[in-house]
Formats: structure tokens, sequence, C-alpha cells
């Protein structure tokens, strides 16, 4: 009971005196300052303005900065706020506080998880895959690593599509391992596979369906488009000392209506200029791929960043960009700042974040509601549903007031671990899919009604709860609603919910924590919750 | 809005208003009926009421990984492919089943056994989809499962549970795909605990004050928001309520095997496997469309012989058991029960004493609805040699067969989001499965 009682005050102290907050790295800010970088705001910033010149469309005024405080963490850290980070970013004067919220967020080694898995997804799914050969938690870790160094874009992709060695020591090399038939491994990795992941992932390109037969919707790509671009991976094979190429190994494959197979030789689809004479085959691919000239290497890169931020692709469906255009205002100009700065992913989601279309609310006046069209004329921000690992992060961080980070108790983490990875499992993962539009289902619902990790956060626990202790703490009913609301919906009350809320509090039947439980399940149960607005 | 599994409203109902005596009168307007499209509807009405009233639901017993037709189905006791297994007979003369479906054995008589389907699938993940599908895998899309499309294509009113289920589900249950996630399996664990998440956590009056509460908060959403935003797409206030009628459906009981009489409960296997055959039983009884219980753990790539014996074991008692009581309650003709797993293995033994996977020949057992009852289709080369199988039967074959019975037109065409018709299935209806 006094240990009960210890942990308890402990809990309560903390929250009531939290450490000081760190302040991340000033040099982002300064780089959002340089007239550069102002000036490609300012470009896709007119882009736009043309563009709903143009379709007639008047764009929705400036989201409030809590808003955009909430997109930008959901889409860096797949969780909403914690009134901790909510309250440091208030301090802040309110002209920088958007990009000191990125710095701050880069800074923090939850983006750097939730960014490597995101990534991982788009290069090598989520399957297990052959688990001899193939290491997915090294390539996430990896990954990590290379987005907290913040590694140039190109480089990294050059890692992968080259690396050579053991699974587990060179952790790059399971994009190719990946795709091992397990119950083949004599056949090592799946050039076709391969193809598709580069030209999909990549370069924007969908041109698998060319694997079986011509191009049916178009006459673009033929069936040989698609194996020149495998043949790159003609020699790359599996061994016990991991992945090696063996030049002397060609490419074979039988072409619809022909009678036999044929060697392939390895060619690129496009800008056969760019690519090297000689060198091993993958040095050459990745060369290629890479390219400062080869624009869709960069084009598809500004998408899948516009995607993270907006919860949706500016090009769909994200892996198949075309290829000479026409192109949707700020693609262009966002490609040459990156292609100019070296692929610099940072520089690139804070630009997006600076711009207006980015900033805009995702709705109208109460008078004047978007008009039907305004979202895929980005003259509103898209109302998204969120990802089913946001919703879950969402859940475990709203009902803890303090940030649960690389810094938190180790207890705090491993079930936040747990209780995300079963909810997820049950929730529904996307899997590789990763904008696949889909609307709410009667599971999803039940489990966000009744489900464990709803009740677990919610009921009446003053350790682990938020919703026990800012009922234990704050006395004021007032003030105890709108905790809740920043720390779940991430806003404050509109003065009707103030009203209404405080009235259930003050007079509500039962114990007052049982109230504060009921007020914490209405709003994690409400709309707003699980879309990004 | 498509109709979900999950009520019967909405679009997606047979859309056949042609009854075959009208075909009839039709065609003979015309003496070159044969060349016209009134001929093939008329095939088509033919096919798909194979003798009186086509059945509506479907229950799967999915085999996991991969079983041994030689250890199941399809056994050659005695070759140099058995290595060992030994056979039991059945109630169907000449016809034996691998040792350990004794039970089975006796209801043979009422089973079609298709000892040769094919498959060009030989990847897990590829083979369970075309399994599950009847299409293979493509990167531009993804199909159905053969739930989800009946449920989309045979609405009902009044359920209040999700009618398509799949209980104990692995990696890959059966999904809606194109259809929408709305037609999802809903999934399940072991019957032998109560339903996850449809039970509330507080008291009714408490729960009623919290309903009430959420929509003061989606008032406050709403504002300058499209007016039909919850209705066309954020969908809220409608799962919501669907959720709370699953919550109060007196439906929810058959979940509960637990009251299932102690002997019937017995007769399925005391195991999880068990228990989903029961609560399929009982689902079905109550109007879900489709059932899917997996039975994991076939992926037998060493010591093959004790681990497919170890799940045949539970097989065994559970598909009996479900047959006897479908026949029992008079539901074995308006259900299909399939017994199969994404491919067969290889006649071969490799030196872990394990069998590979093996796409080109293996066994999928039917039951019930329309198909023939104490009928094998198809053999295996007893030496293995041979690798193609006699008479074999496609997957996507298996699909239009089991639609045909179910009463649909497997050539019937669904848009797909992007607009691209696709057949309910692209395989063949074969005849030959199916009863007189």
């Amino acid at each position: 009971m006094v240990a009960a009682l210890a942990v308890t005050a402990l809990a309560v102290g903390r929250w009531l005196r939290p450490a000081p907050f760190p302040e991340p790295p000033a040099a982002g800010l300064k780089l959002a300052g340089q007239p550069d970088f102002q000036e490609t705001v300012a470009r896709v910033d007119a882009e736009f303005a043309d563009s709903w010149h143009r379709l007639g469309r008047t764009p929705a005024a400036r989201a409030d900065y809590l808003t955009l405080l909430r997109r930008l963490s959901l889409a860096l850290t797949g969780t909403v706020p914690s009134v901790e980070e909510i309250r440091a970013a208030e301090a802040r004067p309110s002209g920088d506080r958007i990009q000191w919220w990125l710095s701050h967020l880069f800074a923090d080694a939850r983006s750097t998880d939730y960014l490597a898995e995101r990534f991982a997804r788009i290069v090598v799914g989520v399957e297990d895959g052959p688990f001899i050969v193939y290491r997915r938690h090294r390539l996430v870790s990896w990954l990590r690593e290379q987005i907290r160094a913040n590694r140039p874009y190109d480089a990294l992709v050059k890692d992968l599509l080259t690396a050579t060695g053991i699974w587990t020591s060179q952790p790059a090399v399971n994009f190719v391992t990946a795709t091992v038939d397990q119950n083949n491994d004599d056949e090592g990795p799946d050039e076709v596979k391969l193809a598709a992941r580069v030209s999909r992932a990549f370069l924007g390109v969908r041109f698998d369906c060319v694997q079986c037969h011509h191009d049916k919707f178009g006459d673009r790509w033929k069936q040989q488009d698609f194996h020149q671009l495998a043949a790159f991976f003609a020699g790359t094979g599996v061994s016990l000392t991991g992945v090696r190429d063996d030049p002397a190994k060609a490419y074979e494959f039988r072409y619809l209506g022909r009678a036999d197979a044929e060697t392939v030789p390895p060619e690129v689809p496009f800008h056969a200029e760019l690519l090297p004479a000689d060198g091993p085959l993958r040095e050459r691919l990745a060369t290629w791929v890479t390219h400062p000239d080869n624009r869709p290497f960069a084009r598809t890169l500004v998408n899948r960043a516009w995607s993270l931020l907006f919860n949706r692709p500016l090009v769909k469906p994200i892996d198949s960009l075309p290829l000479d255009g026409p192109f949707p205002p700020g693609l262009e100009t966002l490609a040459d700042d990156l292609i100019a700065h070296g692929f610099d992913l940072q520089r690139l989601l804070r630009l997006i974040a600076a711009t207006r279309v980015f900033q805009l609310d995702s709705r109208g006046e109460p008078a004047s509601p978007p008009a039907p069209g305004a979202e895929s004329a980005w003259a509103v921000f898209p109302l998204t549903r969120l990802r089913p690992e946001q919703v879950a992060g969402s859940i475990l961080q709203a009902s803890s007031l303090r940030t649960i980070d690389a810094d938190s108790h180790v207890v705090a983490r491993v079930i936040r671990h747990f209780q995300q990875k079963d909810f997820v499992t049950r929730f529904g993962d996307l899997g590789r899919d990763e904008f696949d539009e889909f609307s709410g289902t009667i599971p999803q619902r039940l489990i966000l009604m009744n489900g464990q990790l709803v009740h677990e956060r919610t009921k009446d626990d003053l350790v682990f709860n938020a919703a026990t202790r800012i009922g234990a703490v704050t006395k004021h009913h007032g003030a105890a609603v709108e905790a809740a609301y920043l720390a779940i919906l991430t806003r404050r009350p509109s003065p009707e919910e103030l009203r209404h809320f405080t009235e259930r509090l003050r007079s509500g039947t039962g114990k007052r924590a049982e109230r504060m439980a009921d007020l914490y399940w209405t709003l994690l149960n409400s709309t707003e919750f699980s879309w990004n607005h | 809005m498509n109709s979900s599994p999950f009520s019967g409203t909405g679009s997606g109902g047979s859309t056949e208003h042609l009854s075959r005596r009208t075909l009839l009168k039709l065609a003979g307007w015309s003496s070159l009926a044969w060349l016209t499209p009134i001929a093939r509807q008329l095939a088509r009405a033919e096919e798909r009421a194979p003798r009186g009233r086509p059945s509506r639901s479907v229950i799967i017993l999915w085999l996991a990984g991969g079983p041994s037709q030689l250890e199941t189905f399809d056994p050659h006791p005695g070759s140099k492919i058995a290595f060992g297994t030994k056979a039991t007979r059945t109630a169907l003369p000449g016809v034996q089943l691998a040792d350990g479906l004794g039970h089975l054995a006796e209801m043979m008589g009422d089973v079609t056994l298709v000892r040769s389907v094919v498959s060009p699938e030989a990847d897990h993940e590829r083979a369970v989809y075309s399994m599950k599908t009847g299409y293979r895998p493509v990167t531009t899309l993804v199909h159905p499962a053969l739930g989800a499309v009946l449920c989309h294509q045979m609405p009902d009113e009044a359920m209040d549970l999700p009618r398509h289920i799949s209980i104990l589900p692995d990696q890959w249950p059966a999904r809606g795909g194109y259809l929408g996630a709305a037609f999802d399996a809903f999934k399940l664990q072991d019957p032998k605990g109560p339903v996850q998440d449809v039970a509330g956590t507080v008291s009714a009056a408490r729960q009623e004050r919290r309903f009430a509460d959420v929509a003061v908060v989606e008032q406050a959403f709403a504002r300058g928001r499209a007016p039909g935003l919850d209705e066309n797409i954020t969908q809220h206030r409608q799962s919501m309520e669907r959720a709370r009628r699953i919550m109060g459906s007196a439906q929810l009981a058959a979940f509960d095997v637990n009251q299932a009489p102690a002997s019937q409960r017995a007769a399925y296997g005391d195991t999880p496997f068990g228990r989903g055959c029961l609560a399929a039983l009982r689902l079905i009884e109550q109007g879900v469309r489709c059932v899917e219980v997996t039975l994991d753990g076939w992926d037998t790539h060493a010591n093959n012989h004790e681990l497919q014996g170890r799940r045949v074991a539970q097989l065994d008692p559970a598909f009996a058991a479900l047959l006897r009581d479908l026949k029992a309650r008079g539901l074995f003709e308006s259900t299909i029960v399939l017994c199969g797993g994404e491919f067969g293995r290889t006649p071969t033994l490799n030196p872990l004493g394990g069998r590979d996977h093996w796409p080109h020949g293996f066994s999928v057992a039917v039951a019930g609805g329309g198909f023939r009852r104490g009928h094998v289709f198809g053999a295996t080369d007893p030496g293995g040699d041979k690798k193609a199988p006699d008479k074999p039967v496609k997957v996507q074959d298996l699909h239009a067969t089991v639609q045909a019975a179910l009463g649909l037109d497997p050539e019937k065409e669904l848009q797909t989001p992007v607009g691209r018709p696709m057949a309910l299935s692209d395989g063949r209806v074969r005849r030959e499965l199916l009863a007189g």
C-alpha cells in the first residue's frame, strides 16, 4: 500500500514538475530561413494559387497551429503530440512554431523509428520473408541509422541496390534477399520481384504488368522493357557467404509468342544515355536509378514525402507517375530543389510543411463547407483515415500526458510496444499498399468501443492513465475537460463542448474518475480522433 | 455504397430477373436461339440451379500450410511414394483415406473428393491467395475471397452478425479485396472464450451516456464540413450503430459453443479447431453466409508423417461431426463444405523426412450443397512419376463450380474501383462434380 502510494506520488509529481523540455538543434530553423528555401516555397505556393485560379477554386483558410502540429506528429512519429509537447510549442513565438516543431520531431527517436518502418514497407513490404537469408529487423535498424543521420536519399538507395555480403552484417542486402523464394532458395533472389520493386519504389513506374504481355493500356511498355531491367540482377546470388554477383550468369526468359527462352540483355527502359557503359551490373543500375538527371527518381521521392505529410500522395497511385507529365503543381519545383540540394529528405519535408497547401484547413466556413472536388484540387486539406498504427500510437500517447519516447520508463515502452502490436494486428495492418482508401469496418469500431486497449487506457488507474491523473490532479472541471481534449484531439473544446462536459463532470452519477474515463472514451470514439484532418 | 456483410441493404443482390421459364419462352421466338445471348443466358440459368433450391452458405475448413494429399485424402498405400503411410477403407467401396481419418471414412458417402486439383502457385502467399480468391495474384488489384463474393452477391436483411467470418485466422484470412474492407472476414479466435470486443465494458446506463456524448463531439467536427460527410465518407454513425446492433444481438449466442451439449462438443474434439467447426455449424444455422475455420501446421518440410498425423487427428472428428450435424439439422442441402489447403506435398520424401510443396495434383474434399454424394474425381499417379493428374481441376474451376452451386453466375461481371470489369470467377463450371 505504501509502495503503491509512493509510485502514485512519483507519477503525479513527475507530471506536475515536468523535466525541462529539450531544445532541438537550431540548424534546421536556420535552413528554413534561407532565401533559396523561401524561394522554393513561394514558387510552390504560386503554382497552387495559379491552379486554384484556373479551376475556379477558393482555397480554405489556414488551419490553426495545433492542427498543423497534430498532422506533423502523426506523419513523422505515428502518434498525436503529448500535452507536454504542446505546452512546449505554445511557449514558442508563433512565427517559427512549425519549423521548430519539425526540428523537435527530427531529433526524436520516435520519428526515426516510424519513418524507418514506413520506408521498409516501401522497399520490402511487411512479410517476414525467407527466414534464413532475410533479417527484416536488421534492415529496419539500418534504415533508422540512415534516417537519423539524414543520409542523402540517393546514397541510401544506391546502398540498397548494390550491397553485397551477409544479411546480418550488411543489412542493406536484405532488399535483395527478401525476394528469395522460400521454397526454392537454390534459385536465388527473384529478378522479376526486384525489377518490380526498383521500378515502383524508386522510379514510380508500374510496369510489372508487362511481365507477361505487352502493355494493354497503352503502347509505352513492351515485355522486353521489364525483363531487361530484371536482367540487371541476373548474376545476383545468395550463398552461405552472403549476396554475391556472378558476372558470367545471364538472365533468360521466353517471351510471349516465342518458342524458346532467350538471353535477355540488361537495358534500362528510358534515359539510356544516363546508364554507365562499364562496371558491375548492379552498380550501373544504381548509378542510373539515382542519377540527378533521372527525374522520375526525384519525383517519386517527392510524391512519397507528400503522401507521408498529407496521408495522400500528390499523384495517385503512389507508385505510378507519368514519365512525361502533365505534372500537378508543386511536383517539378520540389523535385528541382531536391536534386539541387543533394536529395536531403529532411529539407524536402520542411519545404512541403512550409507550403500554403499543407497549411490549409480541412474545413470551410460553417456557411460554406468545401464543395465537391475541393480535395482533389488540393483547395482544402484532405480528410483521411488514420493508419492502424497511428490509431494505436495515438490511443497510447493520449493516455499519457508526457511524451512516450526513448526516454520513457522502460515499462511504459514495453507496454506500448506490445499493446500497439496487438492492436495493429487486430485492427488490420495495411501491409504494403500504403494508401489504399479503406472505410471503417465494424470490427474496427468494436475494437475502439469495447477493445482491451481503450478499456485499459481509460479505466480508473492513477499510475498509467491520464484520464485518472487529470481527474485526480485537476479539481477544476473545465481545466480537466481542456486537458483531455488537448491530450486526445490536440485542440481545446468549443464553448458548447466545454459546457456539456463540464456539466457531465460536475453533476454526473458515479465516481469522478469514472466520469473522466467516460470523457476519454467519448473522445477516443469520435470521428475526429480516427481521422487526419 | 455496396451492401456490407453486416446488413442486407444496398445493391449487389442477384441481378437475375429472368426465370428459366421466361427465357425459354423468349428463346422460342427465334429459331436462331442458339446464336443469341438468350441461349447463353439459358445455359447459365441451367448451371445456376443444379437441383432445386441453390445452397446459400459455405464452410471452408482451411488446412493452412499445404496438407499432404498422401497422408489425407489420396493415399497410395503400399506404393513407393507412400513411404509407409497406411490407408483405411471408407463407406465408399474401393475408396480409401489415409489412416487416422476413420470418422470421415464413415461419411464418405456424402462427400465429393477431388483428387486432381492443380495450381500454378507453389509459394505459400501466392497459393493461399489463389485458393481463397480463385484468381492468381496480380500487383494491380486484390480480388475478393469466395466468402466476400457470396456476401456481396447474396445480401440478407435480417442478420445482426457479420456474415463473413474467419475462425482461428492465420496471417492471410479471407479478405474483401476490391469489394472493400467491409467484406473482410470478421476474425474470431478459439470459441472456448467469449468473442472479443462485443461486450461493453461499462454499465448500460453509462454506455448510453457515452453514445449521447459522442454526438456532441461529432457535431463540433461536422461544422464547416460538407453535409453528408458521415453517410458518404467517414461512416462513423453507421459503423457505430452496426456495432451496437451486434453487441445487443441474441444471435451472438451462436458463438458460444459452451451452450452446446457436452456430447456434441466431445464429438468435434476438444481442440480449438473442433470448437471452431462447432461454432461454424451454429453460425450457419443463424444464417451466416460463409465461415472459414483454419487448422494450421501442415507445412511439413521435415518429419512429414508424424506432423501430418497430428493435424489429421484434429481434422477427422471435427470434419465428420460437422457433416453429420449439418445432415441432422437439414442444413446439408443448403451448405457447401470445402476442405483443403493452398497446395499438396511432393510424392518424394526429402532427407529430413519432409515433403515439400506440390501444386501439381492435390486433393480438396467438397460436401453438401449441390455436390455429388460419394464421388471421387480425378487421380494422381501412384508411382509419382507422372506429374499431371488424370482429369485435372483448376483452382478457378472449383470457385466457378461452388458459385454455380450457390445460384450465382460466375461470368457475372463486377466493377472494380478503377472501373475495370471483373467476372466473379474466370473458371469453368465443372458439372461433373455436381449432382444431376
